[in-house]
């Protein structure tokens, strides 16, 4: 089991590293997210949540690299016809598809580093972390729990034939959710049950304690919560969904 | 004239219909409404949260931007997609006009891009509250045409770069984003580093932001006439260019035999 996480978890890495449209999503992009951010903190007067709009920034990085790759991971399987064959090899669809995302979320992670590294230079971000070993915790946790979560997407993705569209849809609504670059008071008290369902929501709570001062171990808890719960969730979606498309013969959707 | 015309016009929306055949409200509503809409609403309440303009800023700025998502991803695609269909070459062979080829691929587009941009509006009407005037909308749509259409030529120029470019949408996808940061949007142009408000100067969608702002705020169009000149001349600098490397490509790649190589 653990020789078919790491082998693909390692081939995904690689394959993602040298994507260019995975390189815009995790580096470029939440890099000019940030510089925005940072413009709008400095223009209001906040330059002291710069640290904050990085931790943000990045954080969006990561939950777009989750959100492209998990709804590409069944649609990319499905065009290059290699679906079937996971589908039939011996292993389990969730743990074949664990590795994948395990990867987005990994490369998502580049995000984080590439937002502080730049406030720190352009911005003179100071990076003086209040709970140093609670963000080197936090941080992993986070980004496995996304990848968890991405897992729970692309496992109700294989009976959705445009999956991609879906992508572009989440990638707005989760930052905004999840407060991670603001404060989820500012949205409707009706929206707040959907932000604390999410993980990045608690995420971000704990890497920012751990960065800015704050309780951390009751958010990181919540984070790994609901990181298994989505897992579970996968497992589930992935054993029924797989099913259902070999019963209707749907799993190509060509 | 007539068969210009006629090039241009439904040459331009048969070559729509053909390259975007894919699109289906399942593709369409997701990516080209709600992006939009949450897009919105992000920089609105990041705003809000940062204290730094009024919501009204966030919402103009917003809707006038997202007729680029149709504009330069759309332009694009319309340019670009003909070598990836593998239709470059016949289209190519033809002796039809370029220059109503290449120009009437851009009519669907922006219409598409008004579209996107006017739904931008009515979410910052009815989910955000926007309520500038029913006074001020014949003037705001006319900016908002003058900007979609300035969007649309760096579309074109952005597709013609894909005649040859391997990786075309990245540049799509890079460009937008920086779009983001560099042409005001979520930003007063003043207050970027120079070299950025300089380059932001040379963009599409940076004067007309401005201006749709300051007819959101109750100018009239005579106001911000040269502001709205200025983002026609942008644009028209960008048709021009796309046109004239796409002629240059073109030639180029049948001298090199690159036509549909990737």
């Amino acid at each position: 089991m653990l020789r078919v996480i790491w082998t693909g978890f390692v081939m995904n890495v690689k394959t993602l590293s040298v994507s260019s449209w995975f390189v815009l999503m995790a580096v470029m992009q939440p890099v000019i997210f940030a510089t925005i951010a940072f413009y709008m903190f400095k223009a209001g007067g906040q330059e002291g949540t710069l640290l904050y709009a990085a931790l943000g920034a990045g954080m969006m990085g990561i939950w777009s690299s989750v959100l492209f790759g998990s709804g590409g991971m069944i649609q990319w399987q499905r065009w290059q016809g290699t679906l079937e064959l996971g589908v039939a090899s011996p292993p389990s669809l969730t743990l074949l598809y664990l590795p994948f995302a395990l990867s987005n979320s990994f490369v998502g992670a580049y995000a984080l580093v590439a937002t502080l590294l730049w406030g720190r230079l352009f911005f003179d971000v100071p990076l003086h972390f209040v709970h140093p070993w609670n963000f080197a915790l936090a941080v992993p946790v986070t980004v496995l729990s996304l990848a968890l979560m991405g897992l729970l997407m692309a496992s109700t993705f294989i009976l959705y034939r445009h999956a991609n569209a879906l992508s572009n849809l989440l990638e707005y609504p989760i930052w905004v959710l999840s407060g991670l670059l603001f404060s989820i008071s500012l949205l409707p008290a009706w929206t707040h049950p959907v932000s604390y369902v999410l993980p990045p929501y608690w995420g971000i709570q704990s890497i920012r304690h751990a960065a800015l001062g704050g309780p951390v171990w009751a958010p990181l808890a919540m984070t790994v919560l609901l990181g298994a719960l989505c897992l579970a969730g996968a497992w589930a979606a992935f054993s029924w969904f797989e099913r259902l498309s070999r019963d209707r013969a749907t799993l190509s959707l060509t | 004239m007539t068969r210009w015309l006629r090039i241009f016009f439904v040459g331009g929306l048969i070559a729509y219909r053909g390259l975007f055949n894919w699109i289906r409200p399942a593709i369409y509503i997701p990516t080209m409404l709600g992006a939009p809409l949450f897009q919105l609403i992000f920089f609105t309440k990041l705003g809000e949260y940062a204290n730094a303009e009024d919501a009204s800023f966030y919402i103009v700025g917003n809707a006038v931007q997202v007729c680029a998502m149709a504009s330069v991803y759309g332009m694009t695609m319309a340019v670009a997609n003909e070598r990836w269909f593998g239709t470059l070459g016949p289209l190519l062979a033809s002796p039809a006009n370029r220059a109503a080829v290449f120009l009437g691929r851009g009519v669907p587009v922006f219409a598409n891009g008004l579209l996107v941009s006017a739904f931008g509006f009515t979410v910052g009407a009815v989910v955000l509250g926007f309520r500038p005037g029913w006074s001020v909308v014949p003037a705001l749509a006319a900016v908002v045409v003058v900007t979609a259409l300035s969007c649309t030529a760096f579309g074109m120029l952005l597709g013609s770069i894909g005649l040859r470019a391997k990786d075309f949408f990245f540049a799509a996808n890079l460009a937008y984003f920086l779009m983001l940061l560099f042409c005001g949007v979520n930003i007063p142009i003043e207050s970027l580093a120079p070299w950025m408000e300089a380059v932001g100067r040379c963009l599409p969608l940076t004067h007309g932001i401005i201006a749709a702002r300051e007819v959101a705020g109750g100018a009239t169009l005579a106001d911000v006439s040269g502001l709205v000149w200025t983002e026609a001349l942008v644009g028209a600098c960008y048709a021009a260019v796309a046109f004239g490397l796409f002629r240059l490509l073109e030639r180029e790649s049948r001298r090199s035999a690159v036509l549909d190589a990737y």
